[in-house]
């Protein structure tokens, strides 16, 4: 609108200027909307303020320096910074010359000097196996050494006649490396330096993290299967039922996860109750007892257990809110039970199966305790590989780039859900 | 119409009851029939057990005894969606999920109608209740009286013989209340259906209905016409509940054909209609319309004259509210028109009222 126009407009004239809106003393009224929001603003976000800088510090700054935990790979450029400047005259092919070989003794004189070899010899030992013994044994040796170098590493390890290790240090030799995630799809670096897939029997990750997948799915439904029926009839039951039935639900869920757990053992060992219930029936002989625990079986039982109130939870409380005239509208629409259950009651609690199943999905991709406890060797998820790579074999860079794909894949996995559910069904 | 013939009615409630507890009855002993094509209201506060009768009817619930009769068939054992009985909510249940097209068109699809004769149904329940250009939105993003709209041609679309309401004005704000009470009207005169009607407003059920079944305690106090309901109230609550109605409290003194002389608390004696009392010493509740109170300077004769005191005076534009202490009763309300020559009142005034015997209904105790 143009001044003109607001001139023959009474009504607007206060309120008009330039085309736009102003307060009464002449002053822009979204400006002055910005001022007047301001101090609630900062208000508000004095508020959120220490939870902020609490998940600051507890939870994104570590989360990133595991991430970079990943691809951090200081140890080979800063022990071997000669032996790396030596070697960028080296082909590649075959075993490098004699200025190589009399840099890396330097290296090493000095690596021992600051006891950080073996560092190093981890890092090595990472990429090819026998890297730990060829270093600290040479190591221990290199100030007695003289020139010509090359025979005497030689003679010092086999490890050192074999190209391959020149060729690691040359490829690991920078600040970042890819070779975590290289091990952690089951990939390898071939002589050429190209990634490849390991040998069939060194093969674990792809497939561990296709297990859980598939695990965390089943987990998923089995809770769904079983969450739904017992949400639905606390939905419909008069209060004190209800809450009855709530607590029986929440009841596991004030228990100790290690009790729960341990109770399962007691209940499907060999041994166990449901073993030895089974046997006394005559139902299968003493010798045939079914397996049921340290497996997948066992995870699965225990796992949908302990996941089961986060189903039941949001399933509850969305269709506590869905008013029984919906489904008695149906029926007076001439929709049988069944349809006017289906067609009318389970698409409203759409949300509560989506923010259910999301929150039972995402807690058991990542789940250790119960796996570590029950699962044996075909129970295990990628998990309790994370935690083995952290506490027993220590080789952070790979917990933390197994680590980091897991996270990046329930991400994506979300994001896929979001663009599949659309934008009015999410967590509840 | 009494309560008409159980064996030409429609609808027939026989004998019902109903209790959810085993230990209180929530509907005692009804009886009811409702003729095809009429318009009833089941009225009454809440508790008073009408919408239990609706979900009776509708299949909801089921009697505890008795039978409930439609077109002459017992139904209490017939599951609600093989009633074919078309019925609006109170919060009118239109399905969120699906668009208001498809709302209309899902009892028309559970009875395997096609496509093309469903979309030419929809199209016409829409266009009876002005929504035709609503087919693709959502329940979400229509106003309160367009779902209520919705609500009603979905109950309509499947062309059921009879339809209930449940206070399906309850959430619309006055103006549209009033507006929808008269297109409600019109579609049933329209399509010539039956409706059974539950709400606890007096207006919209004296505007709307054929007949109204007063309901209070679980049973019917009174089933008649809008105007008798009004103007014959037939016990002390149908007085109360229905129109403003003046309370006076006394004792029967004596009777005489279809007169009785009731005293006051107050001594005074006052000339009324018999309507449930026999003999003199009864406890009575007179019932007065306050429109039926006049200023008694007019020459004219009344069965009853008092003297007043006015007490309050609210101006109303057409009529004068008027409270006056009259009989000893401070609560005493009159209409006094606004005529050119009673708007001298004024508060503290003392002025002759006056009352005809009809009006004045001598009723039960309670």
């Amino acid at each position: 609108m143009t001044q003109g126009d607001a001139a023959t407009d009474p009504s607007m004239t206060d309120h008009m200027r330039d085309g736009q809106m102003v307060t009464a003393d002449g002053t822009p009224l979204k400006a002055s909307l910005k001022r007047a929001e301001r101090r609630r603003k900062i208000i508000a976000l004095l508020f959120v303020a220490p939870l902020l800088v609490f998940l600051m510090i507890s939870f994104i700054i570590p989360i990133g320096q595991m991430m970079f935990r990943s691809v951090d790979n200081p140890q080979i450029t800063s022990t071997l910074p000669r032996t790396l400047e030596a070697m960028e005259a080296w082909d590649g092919q075959g075993l490098p010359d004699e200025p190589v070989y009399a840099a890396l003794a330097a290296d090493l004189t000095i690596a021992q000097e600051n006891r950080t070899v073996g560092q190093l010899a981890v890092r090595l030992n990472y990429e090819i196996s026998a890297a730990r013994g060829a270093l600290t044994r040479t190591a221990r040796q290199v100030s007695n050494m003289e020139a010509p170098y090359k025979e005497k590493f030689l003679d010092a390890h086999r490890l050192w006649g074999n190209p391959e290790i020149f060729q690691i240090i040359k490829r690991e030799g920078r600040p970042l490396t890819a070779s975590y995630y290289v091990s952690a799809l089951d990939r390898t670096y071939d002589a050429d330096g190209n990634i490849v897939l390991q040998n069939e029997n060194r093969r674990i990750y792809v497939d561990l993290y296709i297990r859980t997948l598939l695990m965390s799915l089943g987990i998923t439904f089995l809770t769904l299967l079983l969450g739904f029926p017992i949400s639905f009839l606390m939905s419909s039951l008069p209060m004190r039922y209800a809450n009855l039935l709530m607590i029986f639900v929440l009841l596991p869920f004030w228990t100790s996860l290690l009790v729960r757990t341990t109770a399962w053992i007691v209940l499907l060992q060999q041994q166990g109750v449901i073993n030895e219930l089974l046997v006394w029936a005559g139902f299968i002989s003493s010798d045939n007892r079914l397996g049921m625990i340290h497996n997948m079986t066992g995870t699965i039982i225990a796992m949908t257990h302990i996941l089961l109130p986060f189903m039941v939870l949001p399933l509850y409380s969305v269709m506590k809110t869905i008013p029984p005239s919906y489904v008695r509208a149906a029926r007076s629409l001439g929709a049988n039970p069944w349809v006017a259950f289906w067609r009318v009651y389970v698409p409203q609690t759409l949300p509560g199966i989506g923010a259910g199943a999301v929150l039972v999905f995402i807690i058991s991709i990542g789940y250790y305790i119960t796996p570590a406890l029950v699962g044996g060797q075909s129970g295990q998820m990628i998990s309790n590989l994370i935690a083995y790579h952290m506490q027993t074999s220590l080789n952070w860079g790979l917990a933390a780039a197994l680590g980091t794909i897991l996270l990046v894949g329930v991400l994506v996995l979300y994001w896929v859900y979001n663009k599949l559910v659309g934008a009015d069904i999410k967590l509840g | 119409m009494d309560n008409g013939n159980p064996s030409e009615a429609f609808v027939a409630f026989e004998r019902v009851q109903k209790s959810y507890d085993g230990e209180e009855l929530v509907v005692k002993d009804l009886n009811l029939a409702i003729g095809k094509g009429e318009f009833l209201t089941m009225l009454g506060p809440s508790g008073s057990g009408k919408t239990t009768c609706l979900m009776m009817l509708a299949g909801f619930e089921t009697a505890t005894y008795g039978d409930i009769l439609l077109d002459g068939n017992a139904i209490n054992n017939i599951p609600p969606h093989k009633r074919g009985i078309g019925m609006v909510f109170q919060n009118y249940a239109l399905f969120p999920h699906m668009t208001i097209g498809e709302n209309l068109a899902f009892p028309l699809e559970v009875r395997g109608m096609g496509k093309s004769e469903r979309e030419e149904k929809v199209k016409r329940a829409l266009a009876m209740v002005q929504m035709e250009s609503f087919a693709g939105r959502r329940p979400a993003q229509l106003s309160g009286g367009q779902q209520q709209r919705v609500a009603l041609a979905r109950a309509l679309v499947f062309e059921p013989e009879l339809v209930l309401m449940d206070e399906p004005l309850g959430a619309l704000d006055k103006n549209l209340r009033e507006r929808m009470q008269y297109e409600i009207k019109h579609l049933h005169d329209q399509l010539g259906i039956t409706v059974v009607y539950v709400t606890h407003d007096q207006t919209e059920a004296l505007t709307m209905s054929d007949r109204i079944a007063v309901f209070d305690d679980g049973r019917i106090q009174q089933l008649a016409p809008p105007a008798d309901l009004y103007e014959r109230p037939e016990n002390a609550f149908v007085a109360q509940f229905i129109g403003e109605n003046n309370k006076l409290m006394g004792k029967v003194d004596s009777v005489d054909g279809e007169s009785a002389m009731v005293r006051l608390d107050d001594g005074s004696l006052v000339k009324s209609l018999r309507v449930c009392v026999n003999e003199p010493g009864e406890e009575t509740t007179l019932s007065l319309r306050p429109e039926r109170v006049l200023v008694a300077d007019d020459g004219k004769d009344y069965d009853n004259t008092f003297e007043a005191v006015v007490e309050e005076l609210i101006y109303l534009g057409d009529h004068i509210r008027s409270r006056v202490n009259v009989c000893g009763n401070r609560d005493f309300i009159m209409k006094v028109p606004n005529s050119s020559d009673h708007h001298s009142m004024a508060v503290g005034q003392k002025v002759r009222v006056g009352w005809s015997m009809q009006d004045c209904r001598a009723l039960d105790a309670s």
